[in-house]
C-alpha cells in the first residue's frame, strides 16, 4: 500500500505562562541569537513534557521527535492521556499550526474536523451554512451543490433548511455540521473527539460513516478519542503518545492494552513535592492514595470490597471554607460520578491552617470492573473557587473474579454498564 | 540512490518556509470560499433589519450632514468651490473604505481565532474577504455619491468631470491595497502584542485629519506650504484628490503625487502579505 502520511522528527514547542512585558525582551534575545547563528537560548533540548512536575525552563515540548508513516486506507487511532500531545499532533497535521522542527509530508487532500460547525454563522440558514462550512473545509461550490441533498438527508434537518441555525437545537446543529464534514471528498480525514456530542443514535451513524470512509472508500482516517470503544471499533492501528513522545504504534488492541497498563496500572498512590504540587496560596495537594478499609494501599480491588481514596493536603491560609471533592472516571473517559464532602460539620466552617486528610469510601458491590481513574480537587463553594483540580491523579483496577460474585450470581457472560450496584430485588408469585 | 524511487508529496508541513512563498495558488483554489465569506458578511449585515441594505446609506448621509454644519459652516473651511455635501461625501466614502479595511484587517486574527484555530484554509482569504465585503458597501455609497452629483449638476453647480475619471478603478485598487497592506502588518504584530490594537482604535479616526477629507489640499498648500508634504505623505491623500479631480473637476491632482502613492501602496501590500504569511503559521499559539 502507498504511504500517504510521513512524519519525520516532528517536534513542537509551546511557551508556558503569559505573554507580557517580559516576552519582548526574550523575543529580542532570540532574534539576536538567530542573527549570530546560534541556537534559541530558550529551547532546552532533552526536557520531557510531564505536566505534573515543574520544568527548568518555561517552554514545553508538546511533541518530541515523532516519526511514523500512515498507509492509504488505514484508520489510525491516536490515544494518550490528557496533555500527551494528541491535539497538537492533529493541529499540525491539519495545518492549523506549524511544527517547531521536523516535517510532515502528505499525499492528497486533507480535511480536518477538529470541531464541528467551524465557521457556522448563526444568522445564516442551514442551507447557506452548508455551503459556507463546506467551503471552509475545502470543498468547491459545485461539489457542495452536487452533494447538497445527500448532506441534508444525512443530517435529517430537511424541514429546517431555510431557518437560521441560531434557532436550531444543539443536536440539530451538530448533525448538520457533521453531515457536511462527512461528505468531504478528501483523501485524508482527521477527526478529533467530535463524537462526544450528539445523541447515541447519531454517534452510531457517524462511526458507521467513518468506518465506511476508511474501509469502503479507501480513504485514510486519523481519529483522536478517549473513547476506547470507538477507537477499537473504528481503527485498525493506533498510536500511543505519552508526554509528547511516541511510545507505541501497533494494532489497536495491543496499543490499548499497553496504554491501560503503562499509564494507569501502577499509580494507586501519588505524592507531590513541595514546590511542584497542584494548588495555590490557600491550599496545596500533598498526596492521593487508594486503599482498603484497613489502610493498605492497593492497585487492584475486588469489586466486592470497599474502596477508599484519601486526599492529603495542606491548608496554608485561614479564611476559606474548603471542600475536598473527587471524580471517578472509567477508561473510556466516562465520568462515573463525583462526590463532594458535604456531611462533615468541620468543613462547613472556615478551616484553620494545617495538614488534613480526607477519606471517601465507595461501597462494595458498586463499581464495575475495569480501571478507575481518580481526579481530586479542593474547592470553595461560595464564591466558587477551584483551589486545585488534579485529573488523572491516581488509578486502580476493579477486578471481577466472576465466581460466586453477588452481583452476577451464576451468570458468566459479560456485564456491561459503568457501575454494577447490588440492588434489592423483590419477586413474588402472583 | 536514484530519483525514480523518490516519492512525490502534495503537501509538506514544516516549521520554516520561504519568505516569498505567498500561497497565492492556494488562495485561488479557495476562491469559492472567498465569495461565500463576502456573501456571508453582506447577508448577515442586514438580517433581521427592516431597512436592510439601506443602512449603508445612513452612515455617510449623517456624516456629511455633520461635516457640512461643523466644518463647512461653523468653521468655514473652504471646499474648492464644490458644493459642500458633495465635497465631503467624496472624501468620506473613500476614507471610510480605507478605515474599514484597515481596522477590520488589523484584528482579523483575533476576531476569527476560533475558526482559524480549528481548520486550515489560506489565511489570506480572511483579509481579502474583508476588502471585498467593504467594497460592496463602498459601491452602495458610490451610488449615493452619483445621485448627489447628478442633483447638484442639475441645479447648475460648476462640476466638470474629466478624463481622469477613468483612473477610478485604479484608485479603488490603490485604496483597498493600502487598507489591506497596512492592516495585515498591524494584524501580524497584534497577535502577540496587543498594544498596537489600542493605537489603531483611536489612531485611525485621528488619521482622517491628516488627509484631505474635510479640507482640500489646495487650502493646505496655500496656508501651510512648508508643511504640506505631511499631508501628501499620507497615501490616501493622492487617492482622494485624484478622485475629486476626476469626478468634480476640482482639486490638486499631480502625477508625481499619484506615482508616489502607487509606490507606497505596492510597498505596503508586499510587506503586509509577507509578514502576514509568516505570522499565520503559528499565530494560533500566541493569539
Amino acid at each position: 500500500m502507498a504511504k500517504v502520511i510521513k512524519v519525520e522528527n516532528l517536534s513542537k514547542v509551546y511557551q508556558l505562562g503569559n505573554f507580557g512585558t517580559g516576552t519582548i525582551s526574550r523575543d529580542l534575545e532570540r532574534f539576536w541569537a538567530r542573527i549570530r547563528g546560534k541556537e534559541d537560548p530558550f529551547l532546552k533540548i532533552g526536557e520531557t513534557n510531564d505536566r505534573t512536575t515543574k520544568g527548568g525552563s518555561d517552554v514545553v515540548w508538546s511533541l518530541k521527535d515523532l516519526n511514523f508513516e500512515v498507509e492509504q486506507g488505514d484508520a489510525i487511532g491516536i490515544i494518550g492521556r490528557n496533555g500527551a500531545g494528541k491535539s497538537t499532533l492533529l493541529k499540525i497535521l491539519s495545518r492549523v499550526t506549524s511544527p517547531t522542527t521536523g516535517s510532515v509530508k502528505v499525499k492528497g487532500r486533507v480535511a480536518s474536523l477538529l470541531e464541528v460547525g467551524t465557521g457556522f454563522h448563526p444568522e445564516l440558514s442551514g442551507g447557506e451554512n452548508i455551503y459556507l462550512n463546506g467551503a471552509i473545509l475545502g470543498m468547491r461550490k459545485a461539489e457542495i451543490k452536487r452533494k447538497f441533498d445527500e448532506i441534508v438527508d444525512f443530517a435529517g434537518v430537511e424541514r429546517y433548511i431555510d431557518t437560521p441555525v441560531k434557532r436550531y437545537s444543539s443536536g440539530m446543529y451538530v448533525r448538520l455540521a457533521f453531515a457536511v464534514a462527512a461528505h468531504l471528498e478528501s483523501e485524508i480525514l482527521i477527526v478529533d473527539e467530535v463524537l462526544s456530542v450528539g445523541d447515541a443514535e447519531f454517534q452510531k451513524k457517524c462511526l458507521g460513516k467513518m468506518g465506511d470512509i476508511s474501509t469502503g472508500e479507501g480513504r485514510t482516517v486519523l481519529f483522536v478519542s478517549h473513547n476506547m470503544d470507538a477507537v477499537t471499533r473504528l481503527c485498525s492501528h493506533a498510536i500511543l503518545l505519552k508526554n509528547g513522545c511516541l511510545t507505541g504504534y501497533n494494532n489497536t488492541s495491543n496499543i490499548i492494552d499497553t496504554y491501560l497498563r503503562s499509564d494507569f496500572g501502577t499509580t494507586a498512590v501519588r505524592k507531590w513535592e513541595e514546590n511542584g504540587s497542584p494548588g495555590n496560596e490557600i491550599v496545596k495537594l500533598l498526596e492521593v492514595k487508594a486503599h482498603d478499609i484497613e489502610g493498605n494501599i492497593k492497585e487492584s480491588f475486588d469489586i466486592e470490597d470497599k474502596v477508599s481514596v484519601t486526599i492529603k493536603y495542606e491548608v496554608l491560609k485561614k479564611g476559606h471554607k474548603l471542600n475536598p471533592a473527587i471524580n471517578f472516571f472509567n477508561v473510556n473517559g466516562i465520568n462515573i460520578f463525583d462526590s463532594h464532602q458535604t456531611t462533615n460539620p468541620l468543613f462547613k466552617q472556615i478551616i484553620v491552617p494545617g495538614v488534613y486528610e480526607s477519606t471517601v469510601t465507595v461501597p462494595n458491590n458498586f463499581l464495575a470492573e475495569g480501571t478507575i481513574i481518580i481526579g481530586v480537587a479542593v474547592v470553595t463553594h461560595d464564591p466558587f473557587i477551584v483551589h486545585f483540580h488534579e485529573t488523572d491523579a491516581i488509578a486502580f483496577n476493579m477486578v471481577d473474579k466472576a465466581i460466586n460474585n453477588l452481583t452476577r450470581g451464576d451468570f458468566t457472560g459479560s456485564m456491561p454498564g459503568v457501575i454494577r450496584p447490588l440492588l434489592d430485588w423483590q419477586s413474588v408469585k402472583k | 540512490m536514484n530519483n525514480l524511487t523518490e516519492e512525490t508529496w502534495d503537501i509538506e508541513i514544516t516549521g520554516k518556509n520561504s519568505l516569498f512563498d505567498l500561497k497565492l495558488k492556494d488562495v485561488w483554489q479557495y476562491r469559492d470560499l472567498l465569495l461565500l465569506m463576502v456573501r456571508r458578511d453582506f447577508v448577515s449585515f442586514y438580517k433581521q433589519t427592516i431597512l436592510g441594505p439601506i443602512w449603508f446609506f445612513v452612515q455617510p448621509v449623517i456624516t456629511i450632514l455633520m461635516y457640512t454644519i461643523i466644518f463647512g459652516n461653523l468653521a468655514g473651511i473652504p471646499t474648492d468651490g464644490v458644493p459642500k455635501p458633495l465635497f465631503y461625501l467624496a472624501g468620506t466614502i473613500i476614507w471610510n473604505y480605507f478605515a474599514d479595511c484597515l481596522t477590520k484587517t488589523s484584528t482579523v486574527f483575533r476576531d476569527n481565532a476560533g475558526m482559524l484555530g480549528k481548520v486550515y484554509f489560506p489565511r489570506l482569504i480572511m483579509p481579502l474577504s474583508i476588502v471585498f465585503s467593504n467594497l460592496i458597501k463602498f459601491a452602495v455609497q458610490l451610488v449615493l455619491f452619483i445621485i448627489l452629483l447628478a442633483f447638484y449638476w442639475g441645479k447648475g453647480a460648476l462640476i466638470v468631470p474629466n478624463a481622469l475619471i477613468l483612473l477610478f478603478p485604479v484608485l479603488i485598487i490603490l485604496i483597498a491595497a493600502q487598507g489591506l497592506g497596512l492592516g495585515m502588518i498591524i494584524s501580524a504584530v497584534t497577535t502577540k502584542y496587543r498594544d498596537l490594537a489600542f493605537i489603531v482604535s483611536f489612531g485611525v479616526p485621528l488619521m482622517m485629519y491628516t488627509t484631505t477629507v474635510i479640507y482640500p489640499l489646495s487650502e493646505v498648500l496655500q496656508k501651510y506650504h512648508n508643511y504640506s508634504w505631511l499631508i501628501k505623505l499620507n497615501p490616501v491623500t493622492a487617492v482622494i484628490e485624484t478622485f475629486r479631480y476626476g469626478f468634480l473637476g476640482k482639486g490638486s491632482f499631480s502625477w508625481e503625487l499619484l506615482g508616489y502613492c502607487i509606490l507606497i501602496t505596492a510597498a505596503l501590500l508586499v510587506t503586509g502579505t509577507i509578514i502576514f504569511n509568516r505570522v499565520e503559521k503559528n499565530f494560533v499559539d500566541t493569539v
